[in-house]
C-alpha cells in the first residue's frame, strides 16, 4: 500500500519536474501532447463518473461544446473574463444536465435509450452552433480572441505552454480528487444499486431520480470545465471537434479502453489513444490523408473486441488470476 | 431412450446437480418432483442443450447429447416446452405453431401435424388468428404443448406446467398432457405439484437439493409418509 | 410566406419520409433481432452510395444496373459486419457493443476518406420534373419514394408471409425459445443481417438520385435515423414508419421556415421532448 503511493508520490514528482528537463526541440511537442492528455483525460474522468454506473452517455459532447463556446463568445464579443465565463459554462452544462435529466430519469430512460437521447442532445448542440453561424462562426469555427501580448491571468492565454501544463495537471488532479471522493461515498453504493436493479434500490428508499441527476451535473459539469480549457488551450472551437457524435465516441473509447471502473483507467486510455493517433499522424502524415484514422479505428475494433474490460481491468484480470485467488464467479 | 449418468451441472461457480442419474423408457411417462430450488429446471435445461453438463452423460437413443446446441438436440426429437410457455406473444396461435415445426424434417409434414395438434387441443383451432400474449394461461400452456407437438418429437419435456395456473386449470392441464400421453409419447415431466402429477405418470424421481433422493413407480412413493406429510399436507 | 411553398415543403417531406423509412426499418429490423444498434449503418449506406457512383459514373453502367450492384453490396456488407464485428461480441456489455459499431463508423468514414477523399461525387441524373398546380415535383424525388414504398410493402410480406420472416419475428420477442424450436441462432442473425444490408444498399441506391456522397454523409443521416427508430420505439416497425414521416416533416417544414438545419435542430429537439412525454416510443402505450 505505502509502496503504491510512494511510486505515485515518485510519478508526481517527475511530471511536475518534467517541463524544466531540457528537451531540446521536442519539448514544446512533448508539452503539448501532455496537456492534450492531462486535459481529455479529465474530460474522460468526468464521463466516466456516469459511465461506470451504468449511465452510458453518447453525447458529453454537448457539455464540451457548450462549456468551450461560451467561455469563447463571451470573450470574443463582450471581453468578459474567462474566469466568469467558465462559471456561466458551467452553469450552463447544468442547466442542460438537469433540464433533460429530470424527465429522463424520471420516466426511466435507461440503457439504449438513454445512449440514442444523449446522442441526440449532442447533435442538437453541434446543429445549433452550425446553425447560428453569425455569431457561433458555424463550421468553420471561431478563434478565441488575443489581446496582443497582454497574456495573463485575467485572460487566461499564456503564451508560455508550461503554464497551460501545470494549469492541465491541476485541473487532472483535481478531476482524480473528485473521482475519488465519489467513489469513497455512500452515492456511489446507492448509484452501484441503482445500476444493478432500480426498482429494488427505489424500494429500499434509495432516491433513483435524485442520485442520477447529482452524478450527471457533476459529470457536466467537469466535462464543461474540461471544454473550457481545452478551448483556452487551442485558442479555436469548432462544432465538430467539441460536440457531435466523433468527440463523444472518442471520449467514450479512451475510456473504456483504459477501464471504465478504476481511478487511472481513464488517464491510461487517454495516454494510449494519443500516443496511438499521433504516432499514426506522424508515421503517415499528410501523405496519405485518411490512412491514420482508418488504421486507428481499426485498432479501436479490434481492441473493443478482444479486450472487453479495458487495458486496466485486463491486466488486472490477469495478475488475479497469476496469483491464484478467484473467488469471483467467472464472468 | 434417455438416461443421464452422474450429470454434475451448474452456473458459475454454483453447483445445482450433483451426480445426477435417471431414465425413460420409451412411451413411459416419468416425473421429477421436488422442492423449489432443488434443480428440477436446470435438469430440463441440460437435456434441450440450452447450458451444458460439467461431467457425466446424456444419451438419447444411443446419440451423446451432451455437447450439443440447443437447435441440434431438438433435431434429434428432444421437445423442450419450457417453464412459463415462453410463446411468441406478437405471433398467432397458428404463427406460433408454425414455428414449432421449424426443422426441416418437421416442416415436410407441417399439415399432419397441425391436423393432429387441433384435433388433440380443438380450442387452438378455433383461436388460430388470436395473439398468443392475449390468452389465459391455461390456453397458453394448450398451445405451448402443441407448439413442441409441432416438432415431431419422440420425447417431449415439461417444465412445471401447473406454474402460475388457476387450480381449475392445472388440472385442465394435466388432462392435456394425459391425452398427449395416450397419443403414445415419451414424457418427462418436472413438477412442483406432486400429487397431481404422481396420478399422470408410470415412474418418479425426487429431487431435492440437487440429488436423487428417492425414485420408483409413482403409486409407492405417493405411499410414502414422508413424501405425503412434506409434499402433499397430509 | 406564400402558402404554396409549405405545402410544396410538406409533399417533399413525405417524399423524403419514404427513403428515411428504409433506414430506420433496416437498422429496427437488426436491432429488434440481435438487440444492437449498428452505430455504423449509415455508413453502410454511404459505401453503397460509392458504389453506384463508381458504377454508373465511372464504368459507365446503366443507373438501375448500379442500384443492383447497390443492393448487393449492401447484403454483403451487412453479412461481413455481422460474420466479423457483431458475432465475437455478442455477449459483451452493451457499452462495448455501442462501441464496436461505434469503432466501425470511424474506420469506414476515415478508409471513405483515404480511398476517395473527401470530395463530394454525384450522380447525374436528368430526370424530369412535373409541375401540379404549381408545385414542383421532380422525378428525383418521386421515384425513390414509391420504390421505397414498394420496399416496404414487400418487406412487410417478408415478415409476416414467409417462414423465415416468421421466424425473424419470433426471434425478437424470444431468442432463446426459438432455438427450443430447432433453429440455429446464428443462421437466424445471419439472414436478419443481410436483410438490414439489404435495405441499407436500396436506400443508398435511392439517396445518391437526390444528393452526393461523401465519407461524412453518415454524419447527416446517422443520428436522425437513429432518432427515428427510438421515437418510433426501439424494435417497433410500425413506429418507425409512422416516426419517420413525422420527422421528415419537421425537417421539410422547418427547413423551408427557418433554414436546412435548424429543420433539423427542431426535429431533434421534438424528438426529445417526445422522449420524455412517451419513453417507449409513440407506439408504447401509456405507463
Amino acid at each position: 500500500m505505502s509502496r503504491g503511493r510512494f511510486l505515485a508520490g515518485a510519478v508526481l514528482g517527475v511530471l511536475v519536474v518534467a517541463p524544466f528537463v531540457p528537451m531540446g526541440g521536442v519539448q514544446q511537442y512533448v508539452l503539448h501532447v501532455a496537456i492534450q492528455i492531462f486535459i481529455w483525460s479529465f474530460i474522460g474522468q468526468a464521463w466516466s463518473l456516469m459511465g461506470r454506473f451504468g449511465l452510458v452517455s453518447l453525447g458529453h459532447g454537448a457539455f464540451l461544446g457548450v462549456g468551450a463556446y461560451t467561455t469563447t463568445l463571451l470573450w470574443n464579443v463582450y471581453s468578459l473574463t474567462p474566469w466568469i465565463g467558465a462559471l456561466l459554462a458551467v452553469a450552463a452544462a447544468v442547466a442542460i444536465a438537469v433540464v433533460l435529466g429530470i424527465p429522463c430519469f424520471r420516466f426511466r430512460v435507461i440503457g439504449h435509450y438513454f445512449a440514442l437521447v444523449t446522442l441526440a442532445v449532442g447533435e442538437v448542440i453541434r446543429l445549433l452552433i452550425i446553425a447560428e453561424r453569425d455569431w457561433t462562426g458555424g463550421s468553420l469555427g471561431a478563434s478565441l480572441k488575443t489581446t496582443g501580448t497582454a497574456s495573463g491571468l485575467w485572460t487566461l492565454q499564456f503564451a508560455d505552454k508550461r503554464v497551460f501544463y501545470y494549469t492541465s495537471l491541476g485541473v487532472f488532479l483535481a478531476g482524480l480528487w473528485v473521482w475519488d471522493r465519489v467513489d469513497r461515498s455512500m452515492a456511489r453504493s446507492a448509484l452501484e444499486a441503482i445500476g444493478e436493479d432500480e426498482t429494488a434500490a427505489a424500494s429500499v428508499g434509495i432516491h433513483v431520480t435524485r442520485f442520477k441527476l447529482g452524478i450527471t451535473v457533476v459529470s457536466a459539469a467537469l466535462t464543461a470545465l474540461g471544454g473550457v480549457l481545452y478551448a483556452q488551450y487551442i485558442s479555436y472551437v469548432n462544432p465538430d471537434t467539441l460536440s457531435g457524435i466523433g468527440v463523444s465516441l472518442k471520449i467514450v473509447f479512451a475510456v473504456v479502453l483504459g477501464g471504465m471502473y478504476s481511478l487511472m483507467g481513464p488517464l491510461v486510455g487517454t495516454a494510449l489513444t494519443t500516443a496511438l493517433a499521433e504516432g499514426l499522424r506522424i508515421a503517415f502524415g499528410l501523405k496519405f490523408l485518411g490512412m491514420a484514422d482508418t488504421i486507428y479505428g481499426l485498432l479501436l475494433i479490434i481492441f473493443i473486441i478482444f479486450l472487453p474490460s479495458g487495458i486496466y481491468g485486463s491486466i488486472r484480470n490477469a495478475i488475479r488470476r497469476r496469483s491464484g485467488s478467484s473467488n469471483t464467479a467467472p464472468a | 431412450m434417455l438416461e443421464l449418468s452422474g450429470i454434475t451441472a451448474g452456473y458459475g461457480h454454483f453447483t445445482a446437480l450433483w451426480d445426477v442419474s435417471l431414465r425413460v423408457a420409451e412411451g413411459e411417462a416419468v416425473a421429477v418432483v421436488g422442492p423449489n430450488g432443488a434443480g428440477k429446471t436446470t435438469l430440463l435445461r441440460l437435456i434441450s442443450g440450452l447450458i451444458a453438463p460439467r461431467s457425466g452423460r446424456i444419451v438419447f437413443e444411443g446419440a451423446e447429447l451432451a455437447s450439443h446446441p440447443a437447435h441440434d438436440i431438438v433435431a434429434h426429437g428432444v421437445a423442450h416446452v419450457p417453464e412459463g410457455r415462453r410463446l411468441f406473444p406478437g405471433l398467432t396461435v397458428a404463427d406460433n405453431l408454425k414455428m414449432g415445426a421449424f426443422l426441416p424434417a418437421a416442416r415436410a409434414r407441417y399439415r399432419e401435424s397441425l391436423e393432429r395438434v387441433y384435433t388433440l387441443f380443438p380450442v387452438l383451432a378455433e383461436r388460430q388468428k388470436q395473439r398468443a400474449g392475449s390468452m389465459s394461461g391455461g390456453e397458453q400452456q394448450m398451445l405451448a404443448i402443441g407448439r413442441a407437438l409441432m416438432s415431431q418429437p419422440k420425447i417431449i419435456l415439461l417444465d412445471e406446467p401447473s406454474l402460475g395456473l388457476a387450480p381449475v386449470m392445472v388440472l385442465r392441464v394435466f388432462d392435456l398432457i394425459r391425452r398427449v400421453r395416450e397419443e403414445g409419447y415419451t414424457i418427462l415431466v418436472v413438477e412442483q405439484n406432486v400429487r397431481q402429477v404422481l396420478k399422470l405418470v408410470d415412474r418418479a424421481y425426487l429431487l431435492e437439493v440437487g440429488r436423487i433422493k428417492m425414485e420408483g413407480r409413482a403409486a409407492e412413493l405417493a405411499e410414502q409418509d414422508f413424501v405425503r406429510k412434506a409434499y402433499m399436507g397430509v | 410566406m406564400d402558402p404554396i411553398f409549405l405545402v410544396e415543403a410538406a409533399i417533399n417531406g413525405i417524399l423524403l419520409g419514404g427513403v428515411l423509412a428504409l433506414l430506420a426499418l433496416g437498422l429496427n429490423l437488426i436491432f429488434g433481432v440481435l438487440d444492437i444498434v449498428w452505430i455504423a449503418y449509415v455508413e453502410l449506406v454511404m459505401l453503397c452510395m460509392y458504389a453506384v457512383y463508381f458504377f454508373n459514373v465511372t464504368f459507365g453502367w446503366p443507373i438501375w444496373a448500379a442500384g443492383l450492384v447497390s443492393l448487393a453490396a449492401g447484403t454483403l456488407l451487412g453479412i461481413a459486419v455481422h460474420l466479423l464485428i457483431i458475432s465475437p461480441i455478442l455477449t459483451s456489455a452493451p457499452i462495448n457493443q455501442l462501441l464496436a459499431t461505434g469503432g466501425l463508423l470511424f474506420f469506414l468514414q476515415s478508409a471513405a476518406t483515404f480511398l476517395w477523399t473527401t470530395d463530394h461525387k454525384t450522380v447525374r441524373l436528368s430526370l424530369p420534373s412535373y409541375e401540379i398546380a404549381g408545385i414542383f415535383l421532380p422525378a428525383t424525388r418521386i421515384i425513390p419514394f414509391a420504390i421505397s414504398i414498394l420496399a416496404v410493402i414487400a418487406l412487410y410480406v417478408f415478415l409476416t408471409r414467409t417462414y423465415i420472416g416468421t421466424a425473424i419475428r419470433a426471434v425478437s420477442q424470444d431468442r432463446d425459445a426459438m432455438s427450443l424450436m430447432g433453429a440455429n441462432p446464428q443462421r437466424i442473425y445471419i439472414v436478419t443481417s443481410a436483410v438490414g444490408g439489404l435495405m441499407a444498399g436500396l436506400a443508398g441506391a435511392l439517396l445518391i438520385f437526390q444528393y452526393s456522397v461523401h465519407p461524412f454523409f453518415g454524419g447527416q443521416f446517422g443520428p436522425l435515423t437513429f432518432m427515428i427508430c427510438v421515437l418510433g420505439g426501439l424494435g417497433n416497425m410500425v413506429g418507425a414508419f409512422i416516426a419517420s414521416f413525422i420527422m421528415s416533416e419537421i425537417i421539410s417544414i422547418g427547413g423551408v421556415v427557418i433554414s436546412t438545419e435548424m429543420g433539423y435542430v427542431i426535429a431533434f429537439v421534438i424528438f426529445i421532448v417526445m422522449m420524455f412525454v412517451r419513453p417507449g416510443g409513440i407506439m408504447a402505450k401509456r405507463g
